[in-house]
């Protein structure tokens, strides 16, 4: 049988994953070997082209091939360690990449090689994001890039960024913005630690002095980089709600195995809010669930713009719960040192870290008063507000 | 504590196209002035509409089996119909007669003449029952004394049949049989007209013994709470749809008041309510069609959750239509007088979060 002859429904993906597993057997094979196979047999993301790691196939049907592989003690790509790459660098370099940039990247980034970070945010283009600063000067076939980012988490494992820097500021904000993928290992490229409430480090600055990125490595047309980082951003917030949870599997589980533990702690006030929380949790769960049932019939909703407003708020009136039912223990905290996480980490440790942790989630991937405003205005159609920035040019803007 | 799955929290096609019939009869024949009209005259029902919903589209009959006269659909059709009957604030006793009384007569002996023959009336439309009890009353916890006078009966002005529970069975009796009579209230909600029903103890004829009526009963009322998270889904669904075209059209201080972040914010943060008690009220009637072990738990969270989303949606769509909004001519009061009525109806959410406790273990 050749390859040509297995058909791309679930069955045809099935034989594909079977002889996948028969070739490479988990058991025998080295995890990247592994996972460069599956790469290469068009079973990482099946909806993505033939010859970069899909199959043009439904989007649906990864589901099928994700759970004949995992029933097979297969290993996986690790998404949360390169959450940033697969959901909003992927996505982004197969829209807008050239075919050369989709065969560089997309391999190292699926398989996890290559870790990438985010350069959009900077200290002063928060949520108004197209007011960003950071220059990019044409020089040949080089584009020389001045200026600085913040909140980026990941910079320091990273192998490559996605950047958006200011290529013309005689234009209006939004026009005059490129999109580059940028080498974190270019000299130029300083990344320092961001040390936050928790004590952690999670996120970090990155200083830009001079780093050249040939032109090779811009994504779509010079000017269009606000078009272009929109998709990216669309996939940041549906990636952030999009996924399955068990019930309880949220912030409200360690509170409720509390409760059920812990009589003494018990209060009828606190009983009342539990309830309440409990409830919300659940229907957020029941929302995600309908998001995700959306998604597979091939009919994403409008949903996954809210999802993140509701985590963001349940979390962090959740953890303060927590806080307060543990009483005198809510008022320890495990440990203050400076860390550097691998990765993003809203639920680990204690009470005390996921109240703090928690005041980052209606702030980080779109702050909760900008989600509002675009469910307002995509979703509902309602008119936005007069602005007097869009017609100006960005060098004229009050800063 | 990971739920049972999958469930299918989504429309079938099927569904849309009962909906699409629903809201078409509704649009067509349904005239909120004209049903205020019959409200304040005291019977708010209009005959030829019920029959058409009912009997047309076989609505009524949505929850019995084909054998009794019924279209053997299910609990998750009857939803989508509730759905589109709270769009309208429809004045009919569906969730009364269609679903509490049908449910609770599917749970007795439908092999019995009696049982039969009544589910087969109701399911054409040709008659309605209501069960007589307070709206009140929630689906657990200990049911009413049995009472001379029973207040607080919806529908019951409607009614040709009461389904009466007593000590020793559940019985059926005439509305219009010697020993009933049945006292109109002014209620609330104009559109779901209450009564005091006073029975004589001898009215009626027993269908079910004791067990199995309280059995019947509990479950006529857990499909109606687990369904009418449904109806306030539509209430919900109304008042945030009228409000944003309102507030798009409205002009104040040179721009339309839509375009105010502050009310922009208000309705986002009601459109996400809704998109959530869609799929609360989706997975009570999926839970309630497939008969999941999971049934009381997802009834009660339903419940828990969508009555106040319907009711936050009315205030909302009352004081964001500015002083319209408080006119008898304008329907936002229709919905909220709706919303508040359900929210208390089979249940408050403080007690569906109390069985939610028992249910996951939340002691006190």
């Amino acid at each position: 049988m050749t390859e040509a002859t297995y058909a791309t429904d679930a069955a045809g993906l099935r034989e594909r994953a079977a002889r996948l597993l028969a070739d490479h057997p988990p058991a025998d094979t080295a995890r990247d070997d592994f996972l460069r196979a599956r790469f290469d047999a068009g079973l990482a993301w099946v909806h993505y082209p033939v010859g970069l790691g899909g199959l043009d196939a439904p989007r649906a049907l990864q589901a099928v091939v994700d759970s004949e592989l995992e029933a097979a003690g297969a290993p996986d790509n690790d998404p949360r360690r390169i959450g940033i790459g697969l959901g909003m660098a992927a996505p982004t370099v197969l829209r807008y990449g050239t075919q050369e940039q989709k065969e560089r990247f997309l391999r190292p980034l699926w398989i996890g090689e290559e870790v990438w970070c985010q350069l959009f945010s900077e200290p002063g283009a928060g949520s108004d994001l197209a007011a960003l600063g950071t220059r990019a000067v044409r020089d040949g076939d080089d584009w020389v890039v001045e200026g600085q980012k913040v909140w980026t988490s990941s910079a320091h494992v990273a192998r490559w960024a996605i950047l958006i820097a200011r290529t013309d500021p005689e234009l209006p904000k939004h026009r005059g913005i490129s999109y580059f993928i940028c080498d974190m290992t270019d000299p130029g490229v300083e990344v320092r630690p961001l040390r936050q409430i928790t004590g952690e480090a999670e996120f970090n600055e990155v200083f830009l002095t001079g780093v050249r990125i040939p032109d090779a490595h811009r994504l779509g047309e010079i000017g269009e980089g606000w078009k272009v980082a929109q998709t990216t951003l669309m996939n940041e917030r549906v990636s952030i709600g999009g996924s399955r949870i068990p019930r309880e599997g949220g912030m409200i589980g360690p509170v409720a195995r509390t409760w059920r533990e812990r009589p003494d702690l018990r209060t009828h006030e606190l009983r009342q809010r539990l309830l309440t929380l409990w409830v919300e949790a659940e229907v957020a769960r029941l929302t995600g669930e309908r998001l995700r049932q959306q998604l597979v019939a091939g009919h994403p909703g409008p949903e996954g713009s809210g999802m993140k407003l509701s985590f963001a708020r349940l979390n962090q009136e959740i953890s303060g719960l927590e806080v307060e039912l543990l009483g005198d223990e809510g008022l320890l905290y495990s440990d203050w040192t400076l860390r550097r996480p691998d990765q993003v980490d809203f639920t680990g440790r204690d009470a005390g870290y996921r109240y703090l942790r928690a005041k980052g989630n209606s702030i980080e991937g779109g702050t909760s008063e900008v989600l509002l405003n675009i469910v307002a205005e995509r979703v509902l159609g309602l008119p936005s507000e007069p602005r007097n920035d869009k017609d100006v040019a960005w060098k004229d803007l009050s800063r | 504590m990971e739920g049972p799955l999958p469930m299918n929290l989504l429309y079938t096609d099927t569904e849309d196209d009962l909906r699409a019939a629903v809201r078409s009869l509704l649009t067509d024949r349904y005239d909120l002035p004209a049903a205020l009209r019959r409200a304040e005259s005291g019977d708010p029902y209009d005959a030829d509409l019920w029959s058409s919903l009912a009997g047309g589209i076989g609505a009524a009959g949505l929850l019995v089996p084909e054998k009794l006269g019924g279209q053997g659909a299910g609990h998750r059709e009857a939803a989508v119909v509730l759905e589109e009957l709270g769009r309208a604030v429809t004045a009919a006793p569906y969730l009364t007669s269609s679903v509490v009384a049908t449910e609770t007569l599917l749970g007795c002996d439908t092999d019995s003449t009696d049982v039969a023959g009544l589910l087969t009336a109701l399911a054409g439309g040709h008659r309605v029952a209501v069960l007589a009890l307070p709206l009140t009353t929630p689906p657990d916890g200990p049911l009413p004394a049995a009472a001379d006078t029973v207040t607080g009966v919806a529908d019951a002005v409607r009614a040709d049949v009461l389904l009466v529970p007593r000590e020793d069975g559940l019985y059926a009796a005439e509305t219009e049989g010697p020993g009933a009579s049945v006292e109109p209230l002014t209620p609330l909600d104009l559109t779901r007209p209450l009564a005091a029903v006073t029975l004589d103890p001898a009215a009626g004829i027993r269908i079910a013994d004791a067990a199995t009526g309280r059995a019947a009963v509990r479950r006529g009322l857990l499909a109606g709470a687990g369904l009418l998270a449904s109806e306030q889904l539509g209430v919900a669904e109304w008042c945030l749809e009228e409000t944003v075209k309102y507030t798009k059209e409205r002009h104040q201080f040179n721009r339309p008041v839509g375009s105010f972040q502050a009310l922009k914010h208000r309705m986002a943060q009601l459109w996400l309510e809704v998109v959530s008690a869609r799929a609360a009220a989706r997975n009570a009637a999926d839970a309630l069609a497939t008969g999941s072990p999971e049934t009381a738990l997802a009834v009660a969270v339903a419940q828990a959750y969508c009555g106040r989303v319907a009711v936050h949606a009315a205030e909302e769509c009352v004081q964001l239509h500015g002083g319209i909004g408080m006119t008898w001519e304008h329907p936002a009061h229709l919905y909220l007088k709706r919303a508040k009525a359900d929210s208390v109806a089979l249940g408050s959410a403080g007690r569906h979060k109390e069985t939610i406790a028992e249910l996951v273990d939340l002691p006190e």
